[in-house]
């Protein structure tokens, strides 16, 4: 059968200040399948996506909707060629119901009626087997209902071409398998479906192409059949993996941090650390592992005196006095004084972690501008320290006078990095410490977290690539929605089992514990 | 589907630039006042057929034109300059601080009182000590009442801060209600707490606000209370991550912004209007917000900005009176050339990128 191209993009270039989101891509996309865009964090997949729904405009290249030239300058432009995204961040009106918010925006007719809208929605639900209740608000719906109002908008404006961006971040198993279900029915339906996402699995069960990108380039465009997982991973990163962190064995090993029973709520009151006990132990990697957003966040907030607990203690072991101190609801300057050396690299790195709009040295000083009694800063110190970080840590800066917020994103994390290991930390927590990052400035941030641990540090790491959880960390803790679903031994569990771990639903695990 | 719409690239579209070497920034903010100059003097010339060169020097003459305008204007640039040295500490700390009027002119009404009650009473130097002191303390009261309730409840801080400027309106015509028994509500130029005259009348009042910059300066850039300012203003998750107690931050700032609000309000009695009406700070408190902007919160440029205002408002109150127009339309000509000055930052930081040029750079 002899495929109809739907869209095509020719050379496409786009640039942000001196980074190169795009360069030169070029792709194809036919009536009647599903393509997944492929690559790691960063890549350029939803900037690309963002020039073909008229979010952005491209600085170089052309775009073709069935076989024309066409020039999409807004997502009202992209409608007209039938071309619908649905973004990763929702974009709906709480207090509207499904409806309302299907039929927003939609300026075709003057007057519409909202039954005719509810009867079209109807409609399209049963076409392509979704459920939802156009009556209900926005602000009742789950995560789920909500992506599905965003595909069922899109499709009320006739899409032929549907953009989901990272679609299953958010959904159970359960869910993206329904999910999945609709998009089949859609593409035997003739539409085009150009899918978003970092999940290798995802794309082998559901696409009928891949296309990769790496760092703003098209490296292939391959049929799904073809392909596996370590062949996609390879093209992702351009290079097979082969990670070989080394991982020595803890020497001298004591508990360093025992936390107990950590229960906290988030501002809408749902549960977002539910009895979370655990031990980090000095010289130790303590591995995290969970699904994006199942706590991890909150988790370290918290012991970091970030996050207000409702229930749990978060017991340190001072090394140096053989004290015991309880930090629970401490905050950080409190946790500081009580001579607890914490150093927290956090997910935020420049809302957080550093001040964007301030140089190396100032952002150096965050820790260590208390030190002495003169009510002036000395900044002979930090700019010492910053100097020494972007010569050992090979830091790519002008110099230390740079603001942090015109460096990249590897560079960022290894000023932050340096900085919190420069405080001589007896517990460092990093979270998704490589997001980001390239290869060689990964393993420079292993490296580093392997040195704290052999110099006894008690390294608590939160990450999201199963395959260095795997490799670097001597035990692994797997929270899901949370709670604790397993403590695993990194040197003997298997990615299955911690995949399986992270993803079962409570649901499945209370059956798993009544089955034993 | 309408097919008839012009499917054609946009004219023209923004894209963010990379730092501009600060040559080309000064290039760029030049250009913008010859600019803004030629359409004011074009406009004059076509709607009231004044010389445009005349215009000019006209304007420069009211700042320059003798010794005494040399000195009112050094003396109005003080005050301004003076003004919006108070805001800016609020300012770099992302509150919007709009009450400096108010704080002001709180702390001038404190100090009327106290020669009123004190006046001829006890000797001038120690008058002028408690005027001072009174009128720092109520300044920085006006200032840390709505920096209180933002800490404490996040209440917004510039409708807070605006409400307060109407309040200390009205505690002034009270309080010149009680002082004037006539019901004139005016008061008069009192004869106690002036400040001492070093030189020229207005030579101490000039350097206590240069001293006050430098010392701003000092403070807001090299000292930890200072850094912290910085830190809360740019972002408090990472205040609140390396411990900075951030109520106490915005506290402490706020009061030290009111307190210098104070300060001026204790010049402009003792040295410049030894009275108190509801127009005693004219306003200035808002331009002063303008002042500090334009300087991106630096007290040494803000010297500059102030300068440059003085200049402008100094400038149009003579064309108005050199060619005996309303002066309404000198105030247009100063909106025209604040235009261009704010409106030039775009082109520092964004660039256009038109139609043509970039279907020839793909060529």
């Amino acid at each position: 059968m002899k495929k109809e191209l739907a869209l095509e993009l020719k050379h496409i270039t786009k640039t942000f200040g001196n980074v190169v989101a795009n360069h030169d891509v070029s792709l194809d996309v036919y009536k009647g399948e599903i393509l997944a865009i492929l690559g790691e964090n960063g890549c350029g997949k939803t900037t690309l996506m963002n020039m073909i729904s008229g979010i952005y405009f491209p600085d170089e290249g052309e775009i073709f909707v069935d076989g024309k030239p066409v020039i999409i300058r807004s997502p009202k432009d992209a409608f007209r060629y039938k071309i619908g995204m649905v973004h990763q961040h929702f974009k709906l009106v709480d207090i509207f119901t499904a409806g309302e918010n299907i039929v927003l925006g939609d300026s075709e007719k003057k007057r519409f009626n909202l039954n005719d809208v509810n009867n079209r929605v109807a409609e399209i639900t049963e076409r392509y087997g979704f459920t939802v209740d156009p009556q209900k608000k926005i602000y009742e719906m789950s995560v789920s209902e909500k992506q599905t109002v965003e595909i069922i908008k899109v499709l009320y404006r006739n899409a032929d071409i549907l953009i989901l961006d990272e679609p299953t971040a958010v959904l159970t198993p359960q869910e993206t398998r329904n999910l999945f279900e609709v998009l089949r029915n859609m593409r035997a339906d003739g539409k085009s479906i150009i899918i978003i996402t970092h999940k290798l699995h995802e794309v082998l069960e559901i696409s009928d192409r891949v296309a990769v990108l790496r760092k703003g380039e098209h490296i292939a465009t391959v049929d799904t059949k073809d392909a596996t997982e370590s062949s996609l991973t390879e093209m992702m990163v351009g290079q097979k993996i082969s990670l070989n962190i080394e991982r020595t064995e803890p020497k001298n090993s004591v508990v360093r941090l025992k936390v107990e029973g950590l229960s906290a709520t988030d501002d809408e009151g749902l549960k977002v650390l539910d009895n979370i006990s655990f031990e980090a132990r000095s010289g130790e990697i303590l591995g995290i592992a969970g699904i994006a957003g199942s706590g991890q966040r909150e988790l370290l907030e918290a012991i970091a005196g970030l996050y207000p607990l409702n229930e749990g203690d978060i017991i340190y072991n001072n090394p140096k006095t053989g004290d015991t101190v309880d930090l629970r609801n401490k905050t950080p300057l409190q946790i500081r004084n009580l001579g607890v050396r914490l150093s927290f690299v956090p997910e935020d790195r420049l809302g957080m972690g550093l001040v964007g709009n301030m140089n190396i040295t100032d952002n150096m000083m965050l820790r260590s501008y208390r030190r002495g009694k003169s009510m002036f800063v000395d900044r002979a110190r930090p700019k010492a320290l910053a100097s020494e970080i972007i010569e050992s840590l090979q830091v790519n800066t002008p110099g230390v006078s740079t603001e942090v917020r015109k460096l990249s994103g590897g560079n960022v994390q290894k000023v932050l990095v340096g900085r919190e290991i420069a405080a001589a930390p007896t517990v460092l927590m990093v979270a998704y410490p490589v997001r980001g990052l390239d290869i060689n400035s990964s393993y420079t941030i292993y490296n580093l977290l392997n040195k704290q641990k052999e110099s006894g540090v008690s390294v608590i790491f939160v990450g999201e690539d199963l395959d260095v959880l795997l490799e670097l960390c001597d035990r692994i803790v797997v929270i899901n929605s949370g709670r604790i679903t397993g403590i695993c031994d990194g040197r003997t569990v298997t990615k299955e089992e911690v995949g399986l771990l992270m993803t079962k639903s409570h649901e499945e695990e209370r059956e798993v514990k009544s089955n034993e | 589907m309408s097919k008839a719409h012009i499917e054609k690239e946009p004219l023209f579209h923004i894209t963010k630039r990379d730092d501009m070497p600060i040559l080309n920034k000064a290039a760029v903010r030049v250009i913008a006042v010859v600019l803004a100059l030629m359409i004011c003097m074009l406009l004059s010339y076509i709607l009231i057929g004044i010389n445009p060169i005349k215009m000019l020097s006209s304007m420069i003459s009211g700042s320059f034109g003798s010794k005494r305008r040399i000195w009112k204007f050094l003396k109005d640039l003080a005050v301004l300059l003076c003004i919006s040295l108070a805001v800016t500490p609020a300012f770099r700390m992302k509150f919007w601080n709009i009450g400096a009027e108010g704080q002001a002119l709180i702390g001038a009404l404190a100090s009327v009182a106290c020669i009123i009650n004190l006046g001829g009473k006890i000797p001038n130097a120690l008058l002028l000590v408690i005027m001072f002191v009174s009128s720092v303390v109520i300044g920085a009261v006006w200032g840390v009442i709505p920096a209180v309730c933002k800490a404490l409840w996040n209440t917004n801080e510039t409708l807070f801060t605006l409400m307060m400027n109407y309040i200390a309106t009205f505690i002034v015509s009270y309080f010149l209600m009680i002082w004037t028994p006539s019901g004139s509500s005016s008061l008069g130029m009192l004869s106690h707490g002036y400040l001492p005259k070093v030189g020229h009348e207005y030579f101490l009042l000039i350097l206590v606000v240069a001293i006050l910059t430098v010392g701003l300066y000092v403070y807001l850039n090299y000292s930890k209370h200072g850094y912290e300012i910085s830190v809360v203003g740019e972002s408090q998750k990472t205040a609140l991550y390396i411990g900075i107690n951030v109520k106490k931050v915005i506290i402490r700032t706020m009061t030290i912004s009111g307190a210098l609000c104070g300060l001026a309000g204790f010049l402009i009695v003792s040295a410049l209007d030894h009275s108190v009406t509801t127009a005693t700070i004219g306003g200035q408190g808002f331009t002063a917000i303008m002042v500090s902007w334009l300087a991106k919160f630096n007290p040494i440029s803000m010297a500059l900005t102030s300068f440059l205002i003085t200049f402008l408002d100094q400038g149009s109150s003579q064309i108005s009176t050199d060619f005996n127009i309303d002066s309404a339309f000198p105030s247009v000509i100063v909106g025209i050339i604040i235009f261009f000055i704010i409106g030039c930052e775009f082109f520092i930081y964004y660039k256009i990128n038109f139609r043509h040029k970039a279907a020839k750079e793909a060529k």
